[in-house]
């Protein structure tokens, strides 16, 4: 996985992240996705199911108690898809 | 924001998806009639939304049997499982279940939330996998948590994004525990329990099954799912609740691993709290044995499923796939569903209003369960009321 491996998995979590979102808060990488974008805990898990299915890794959901800002989620899904 | 603010924050949340005074949750039930009657404020209202399936909660031989105990050991047994709260009436019903599912042991549990909490966090622990379905209820949830396990959803029911997610696991499917639910409580779907042992055999995983909702409601002895399909002998641990077919409280786990025992000296929802109380053991007793010979509830519950499934289908209403104790109509927003109950209660119907995130897929949903005590003219009343009532949730709101 490289730097530009990275950039991707923000800029693809930012778009979905948009599409889920309620609010017309502009996602940035510091946004944090539970208080900022008003996405409740339902919608946040399918969108992690998404997100495995897009790079084909398992996320468990109890990694997410980690997990609040956007950059944070692309961290962990980094992480994961370079370990995989 | 501190603590305190945080609540208030959900308050405001609550309060802008419910007005004030519309007290749909923790409704206050005055008095209770029969299985199928209550009063709320000044109303007597039909109840629809409880999820007393075989209609015993006024059985004769349970409020006898209860009675009884209450006289003889007293109200509680002030005691855990582990210390001083296991008694002859804990352990016979045990055995009891064991005998019912035929298998070699059964745990009793004092709900069966911790049921779920207490087998869950017993069988796996941090560093191993639990594949559950995306609608499974809180309780296992909540046990997921408490183990420590990575947690993995599929999607509800479906089967090929079941296989997608065992696959990604790799070598890690040994020490995966997967999770399903007989009758699923928010739609009254069943698992595909066929296609899921297919997969647990071919990956090698364990299974715990939640037959919750239909236990006493499936199969030709009310054991559930795994006896409507015939595969009770490829399920590993099953787990369920007194409180819906039993009419009381407590929960159980059968199991024919012998490891299931071991449970007793790790689990701490098994050991932290107390055992149920004897009348709650002993009305359980008494309504296992109803349950067991009750097919003749079961044909009356599936009658009235039956009727009222096909009633509102019929009515123009968007239901849950199968016909079951458990019916509910789909309705878009939050607003329609509050309607539609207030409307019903209105017309003495007393049904479940159930709003996102607690619905599947952000919609809400107008619950109604129907038990074997409901007459067919009740029945047909709350058939009648939900088809007058369409509009309400047909227009945009
Ligand atoms: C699927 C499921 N499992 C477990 C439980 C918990 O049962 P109890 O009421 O005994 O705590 C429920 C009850 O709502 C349930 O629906």
């Amino acid at each position: 996985m490289t730097e530009n491996n990275y950039n991707e998995i923000m800029k693809l979590l930012c778009d979905r992240l948009e599409g889920v979102s309620n609010s017309n808060v502009q996602i940035t990488s510091e946004t944090n996705i539970i208080s900022q974008l008003s996405i409740d805990s339902i919608k946040l898990l399918n969108l992690i199911m998404e997100i495995e299915d897009t790079f084909d890794i398992s996320i468990p959901i109890n990694a997410l108690t980690d997990v609040q800002t956007v950059r944070e989620l692309a961290d962990l899904v980094y992480k994961i898809k370079s370990a995989s | 924001m501190n603590l305190l603010e945080k609540l208030d924050a959900s308050a405001a949340a609550r309060k802008a998806l419910l007005p004030d005074g519309v007290g749909a949750f923790g409704i206050p039930i005055e008095e209770v009639y029969s299985a199928t009657e209550a009063r709320i404020g000044d109303r007597r209202v039909l109840l629809l939304g409880t999820n007393n399936y075989l209609g015993l909660t006024f059985a004769p031989e349970c409020i006898r049997a209860a009675h009884e105990a209450i006289d003889k050991e007293g109200t509680g047994t002030t005691g855990s499982r582990m210390a001083n709260g296991s008694y002859f009436g804990h352990r016979s019903l045990e055995r009891e279940f064991a005998d019912f599912y035929q298998c070699d042991s059964a745990i009793v549990f004092t709900t069966g939330y911790q049921a779920n909490l207490g087998t869950i966090s017993g069988l796996v622990g941090p560093g191993d996998t639990v594949l559950i379905d995306g609608d499974s209820h809180a309780s296992i949830y909540d046990g997921c948590v408490l183990s420590g396990a990575d947690i993995i959803r599929f999607k509800h029911n479906d089967m090929v994004d079941m296989e997608k997610r065992l696959r990604r696991l790799g070598n890690r499917v040994e020490t995966t525990l997967i999770i399903a639910e007989g009758i699923y409580s928010m739609l009254g779907d069943q698992a595909p329990l066929d296609d899921i042992v297919k997969l647990k055999n071919a990956y090698g995983c364990i299974l715990l099954l939640d037959e919750a909702h239909s236990l006493g409601v499936l199969g030709e002895t009310g054991q559930g799912l795994v006896e409507a399909t015939g595969l009770l002998k490829e399920v590993d641990f099953i787990t369920g609740t007194f409180s819906k077919s039993l009419c009381s409280i407590g929960g159980y786990c059968v199991s024919n691993h012998p490891q299931l025992e071991q449970l007793r000296y790790v689990s701490h929802p098994y050991i932290f709290t107390a055992s149920p109380s004897p009348a709650t053991i002993a009305s359980t007793r008494a309504a296992l044995e109803l349950l067991r010979k009750g097919s003749h509830l079961r044909k009356q519950l599936w009658q009235n499923c039956t009727q009222l499934y096909t009633q509102l289908r019929e009515g123009g209403y968007l239901l849950g796939p199968h016909p079951g104790p458990v019916i509910a109509a789909i309705v878009d927003t939050p607003r329609q569903a509050l309607l539609l109950w207030q409307n019903l209660l209105e017309h003495n119907i007393y049904v479940n209003l159930i709003l996102p995130p607690a619905a599947p897929e952000g919609k809400s949903l107008v619950r109604c369960s129907v038990n074997a005590a409901h007459t067919s003219e009740q029945i047909k009343y709350v058939g009648d009321t939900f088809c007058k009532l369409h509009g309400l949730v047909c227009s945009p709101s």
